[in-house]
């Protein structure tokens, strides 16, 4: 080994903490990256294996009853490579020691062929035999859900009757990865299932003999899906469809990637902040390690070292820490990344999990890391480069300060000498003070963001629960009834109030920009269910025009004023111009509300109704399920605080963890940064510290010239943190802003408080550790020598 | 005349098992009330040892020094510090000033924690640096930075001075003015003064000049007739 390679190692030896503080950042960042693009390059590769294997459908639809025959006039559209009619059924599930009524999903699967279209993993048992009436598969998250295994039974209502169920095969489908309920923010694997049976048990339960009432297609690859989704709209339209829509606008799809989405966002924002911190932290300690060795720089240029040869001694020490920072990172992110993704496959519905293991991440990881390491240490690489012998072997010339502000500090008086001491200091290196403040605002940003997250989710729960949907249950009719149903639904046991709604799929469209939903109608003074305008303040209903929700505005580019072309989907199938009249703020999906009456009124319905907002009295609630799961005009049925209560514990538990390790990160960040600014600080002023040992001052009063310094910027850095995470925030929650949801970014005080404890209290830790070496600073050594 | 040191047998021994040096092998020495001695030797004789263990700043491995009544070799590490905060000037080679401070400043770094301090300001102009008070130390010539560090070490109105090569930074027109500061200081307020120097020339200035060699005091000479700074040359 040669002599240098000796000095690097004990160089790093002699610096291992400041090393590892390095290191440990750098690792954040790469750990990030890897679990982040790991993870999701798994979920991509396991959704698309899954959605190819099973063959996803690309364009879906639903109409009332369409004839079998129609399905080959679908086929025969330019472009379907397979169709796939079949019934399907919202009913109400009655599961053996529930007490709340499920919903479920009955669709129909084919007897005398395969499916073409969104195919079943068998996960056990078998599919249902044609003849044995009974006999049902269902998806395994509800069997989980209620741990029903093969030959369990449970109830149903279809059309009116109560029959049994018996399970013969437990499956997962690929249009159900994320199974959501009606009305649900959250899947529930307990309140919603995915019932397949035969189709010809079906047709005869639900009277569609001979006909279909929902398709899914394959697309060929160079198929135009818009052409495709028009002619399918053009032949399901005397049938009743309610419009076509593409895969991306499928529940499921677009849950799942909108979870790909975040993972996606995660290795874009998080990785760069910890490389450019550890970039920081190189610049800091190397550049403080060649002012010291000037001397020695100079010596061994003197004896024949070349400048590159020079370079190179202390490239290869930035190098020995990057190599350190990158396998550490690597380990972790592999190992994260690997339960990151089988969290994801739990909390979805995968029948399979490919893991990819993608070499040219950890190429990239690496590489990136050492480019960020390079950069941080080019600077005084450069200068160790250019450093003549002679100069070098001459002390630097003398630090220069100079008095701000006309001397303020000094003519105010305020402080003591030692305080003076301290933020003169941090003036004089005005940039390196500056990147410390920033990587300590950064280390309090993370916990705020975190922690806002939760925050944020809070205020999006009372928003829609407590401001806007208030009600305690939505009951939705298997059929759309005349208004005088709401009488019926009053006279359910312990309904307190009921209000009407009707619900009707429509089609909006501005110019060239176009979007399916249904337009809910309500009664103007709505209270159960209210809406919301731009302020959240509770609005009336107009009685004219659109109250359009403000995604949806922006989806269509309208606002107050203009006049939007309505495309009825149901019943006469209108073409209306309506204006909008107003645009309300909601969370969840996307919304277009209207006046109850003058909803039905524009469809040519005559007044009709959905279902009804209902508010319960909590006592006589079993009563209230009792008599539900035996009332066979209902479809399905919402619960408020059962949702509320599931969404708030898939939340907690998922932020639970992404706070933990924005905590870790923090105080990994901080401690790294604190911890070398305060070894820097006493190698740079070692000598100023002992001759004030040497003048008298206790060691608690010298430390306080380091703690003054460092506390300041530490100080300093806290509202800079806060800005710096509530920016975050914002930006993490508009990037994850969905049509399915948005989170407005809500930060509380007290969620800064505790970021702001949590680095504080590393940065103590981190500046006892270096105050110990205060206490044992050599006097004498440190008089006898020249700076 | 009152002693002020009192110093008996006093051993110190750096390092332990196979590389120990002697720096004081049993020494036996007195410092009297407000005389100026010098301390005269190669390095390594033993002399900056000898000073280091009388400030404070490190402890004798074995023997005596009494400080007054007070046995000091006794003293705790925080008796030490108090000692050297309320008792002691120290004036370097090297100066030891905190860039950061003004030469007021710097005075006033001294007088914040002394029972019993001048005015910075008057301080600083006794060392004749009345106009140079808001300067910072890069501002400063070295002569002009050594009296600063004498005016810090005065300013406390300390019992003891102590001079590490106070002169050994300094061309010998310089080291005069610098001499000058000391022995006036010496004189107005009675101030014990030990300087250390390797200078033959310096040892005129003193009272007695103490002879150091290899651990050893090895002669002690008395000055019938002082030299003013002034008068030597080097």
């Amino acid at each position: 080994m040669s002599v240098l390679d000796r000095k690097l190692i004990r160089d790093l030896i002699r610096m291992w903490a400041q090393s590892l503080a390095i290191a440990l950042v750098m690792a954040c960042g790469v750990a990030t990256l890897i679990l982040s693009v790991g993870a999701f390059r798994s979920l991509d590769e396991t959704r698309t294996a899954y959605y190819e294997r099973y063959r996803f459908g690309d364009v879906f639809a639903t109409a009332v009853r369409a004839p079998m025959s129609l399905a080959n006039t679908i086929a025969a559209i330019d472009g379907v490579a397979a169709v796939e009619p079949r019934l399907q059924q919202q009913v109400l599930v009655d599961v053996e020691n529930m007490r709340e009524p499920a919903s479920g999903l009955m669709i129909s699967l084919p007897m005398e062929r395969d499916v073409a279209v969104n195919a079943l993993f068998l996960e056990e048992g078998r599919l249902p035999e044609p003849g044995r009436s009974n006999e049902a598969v269902v998806n395994a998250k509800f069997a989980e859900g209620h741990k029903l295994g093969l030959g369990s039974s449970f109830h149903a209502l279809i059309n009116g009757a109560r029959t049994r169920l018996d399970i013969v095969g437990i499956v997962r489908s690929p249009q159900y990865i994320y199974a959501l309920g009606p009305g649900e923010m959250m899947p529930d694997a307990r309140r919603y299932g995915v019932i397949w049976m035969p189709e010809p048990t079906l047709a005869a339960l639900f009277d569609l003999d001979g006909a279909f009432n929902a398709v899914s297609l394959r697309m060929l690859r160079d198929g135009n899906e818009t052409e495709i989704i028009r002619a399918l709209d053009d032949a399901l339209e005397p049938y009743g469809g309610t419009g076509a829509y593409a895969r991306k606008d499928q529940m499921s799809h677009a849950f799942l990637d909108g979870e790909l989405t975040q993972l996606d966002g995660m290795a874009r924002i998080m990785p760069p902040i910890f490389l450019l911190v550890s970039a920081f932290l190189i610049n800091m300690i190397l550049s403080r390690l060649i002012s010291l060795e000037r001397e020695q720089i100079g010596l061994m240029k003197a004896l024949g070292y070349g400048r590159l040869a020079v370079a190179w001694h202390y490239l290869k020490l930035v190098l020995v820490i990057t190599a350190l920072g990158v396998a550490i990172g690597a380990a972790l992110g592999t190992w994260a990344g690997r339960g990151l993704t089988i969290q994801y496959s739990e909390f979805f519905s995968f029948p399979f999990l490919i893991f990819q293991s993608s070499p040219d991440l950890y190429l990239l990881a690496a590489g990136i890391s050492v480019a960020a390491a390079i950069l941080g240490a080019l600077r005084s690489i450069l200068e160790a480069f250019a450093l003549p012998a002679a100069v070098a072997m001459r002390p630097p010339a003398p630090a220069v300060y100079r008095a701000l502000f006309g001397d303020l500090l000094g003519r105010v008086r305020l402080f003591s000498q030692l305080t003076v001491m301290g933020l003169r200091h941090l003036t004089r290196h005005p940039v390196r003070s500056a990147m410390t403040a920033f990587g300590i605002a950064v280390s309090v940003a993370l916990p705020g963001v975190g922690m806002g997250t939760l925050d944020s989710i809070e205020d999006m729960i009372d928003t829609v629960y407590f401001q806007a949907d208030r009600q305690d249950a939505t009951i939705t009719f298997m059929a759309e009834r005349g208004i005088d149903a709401v009488e019926d639904v009053q006279n359910l046991p312990g309904i307190i109030r009921a209000e009407a709604f009707l619900s009707v799929p429509a089609r909006l469209r501005n110019g060239h920009r176009s979007r399916q939903i249904g337009i809910v109608g309500k009664p103007a003074k709505t209270d159960l269910s209210r809406v919301l305008d731009v302020n959240l303040e509770p609005v009336l209903l107009p009685e004219t025009g659109l109250s359009i929700g403000d995604r949806m505005a922006m989806i269509l580019d309208v606002q107050v004023g203009d006049v939007v072309r309505v495309e009825m989907l149901t019943g006469e199938r209108r073409v209306v111009d309506a204006p909008v009249t107003q645009v309300v703020r909601h969370y969840l999906g996307l919304n277009v509300f209207m006046e109850i009456n003058a909803l039905a009124q524009m469809t040519g319905t005559g007044t009709r109704m959905s279902g009804a907002y209902i508010d319960v009295d909590a006592t006589e609630i079993d009563e209230l399920y009792r008599t539900i799961k035996s009332t066979p005009v209902l479809g399905s049925v919402t619960l408020q605080s059962v949702a509320l209560q599931l969404f708030r514990e898939t939340m907690r538990e998922n932020i639970a963890i992404m706070l933990g390790v924005y905590i870790g990160l923090a105080v990994v960040i901080a401690f790294g940064v604190v911890y070398n600014s305060a070894r820097i600080q006493l190698s740079e002023r070692s000598r100023e510290l002992a001759t004030l040992r040497v003048l008298g001052f206790r060691r608690g009063e010298v430390s306080r010239v380091l703690f003054v310094e460092t506390g300041t910027i530490v100080l300093v850095a806290q509202p800079i943190g806060w800005v710096i995470g509530t920016g975050f925030g914002v930006l993490i929650t508009s990037s994850l802003a969905t049509d399915l949801f948005r989170i407005p970014f809500v930060v509380n005080a007290d969620t800064y408080a505790i970021s702001s404890l949590v680095v504080i209290a590393a940065a103590v830790v981190s500046a006892l550790i270096v105050r110990r070496r205060v206490n044992r600073l050599d006097l004498i050594q440190v008089l006898k020598t020249r700076e | 005349m009152k002693t002020v040191f009192d110093i008996r047998d006093l051993t110190k021994v750096y390092g332990t098992g196979e590389v120990e040096v002697q720096a004081l092998r049993g020494i036996d020495a007195t410092l009297n009330e407000g005389e100026l001695a010098v301390l005269l030797g190669p390095s390594g004789s033993g002399k900056s040892t000898l000073l280091n263990i009388l400030g404070g700043l490190d402890v004798a491995t074995a023997g005596s020094v009494r400080f007054k009544d007070r046995e000091l070799t006794a003293f705790t590490d925080r008796q030490l510090t108090l000692f050297r905060r309320e008792h002691v000037g120290f004036v370097f080679q090297f100066y030891n000033l905190i860039p950061s401070l003004t030469a007021r400043e710097n005075v006033a770094l001294a007088t914040e924690i002394a029972p019993n301090p001048m005015d910075p300001a008057d301080a600083l102009a006794m060392v004749g640096l009345g106009d140079r008070m808001t300067h910072f130390p890069a501002q400063l010539s070295g002569g002009e930075q050594q009296r600063v560090a004498i005016a810090r070490a005065v300013a406390k109105r300390p019992e003891i001075m102590l001079c590490d090569e106070p002169t050994g930074a300094l061309d010998s027109k310089t080291g005069a003015l610098v001499l000058e500061a000391l022995v006036q200081t010496n004189q107005e307020l009675g101030t014990t003064t030990a300087v250390i120097t390797h200078n033959v020339a310096i040892g005129g200035i003193a009272n007695r000049v103490i002879h150091f060699a290899d651990g050893l005091i090895t002669r002690v000479d008395t000055n019938e007739t002082r030299l003013t700074p002034g008068d030597i040359e080097w």
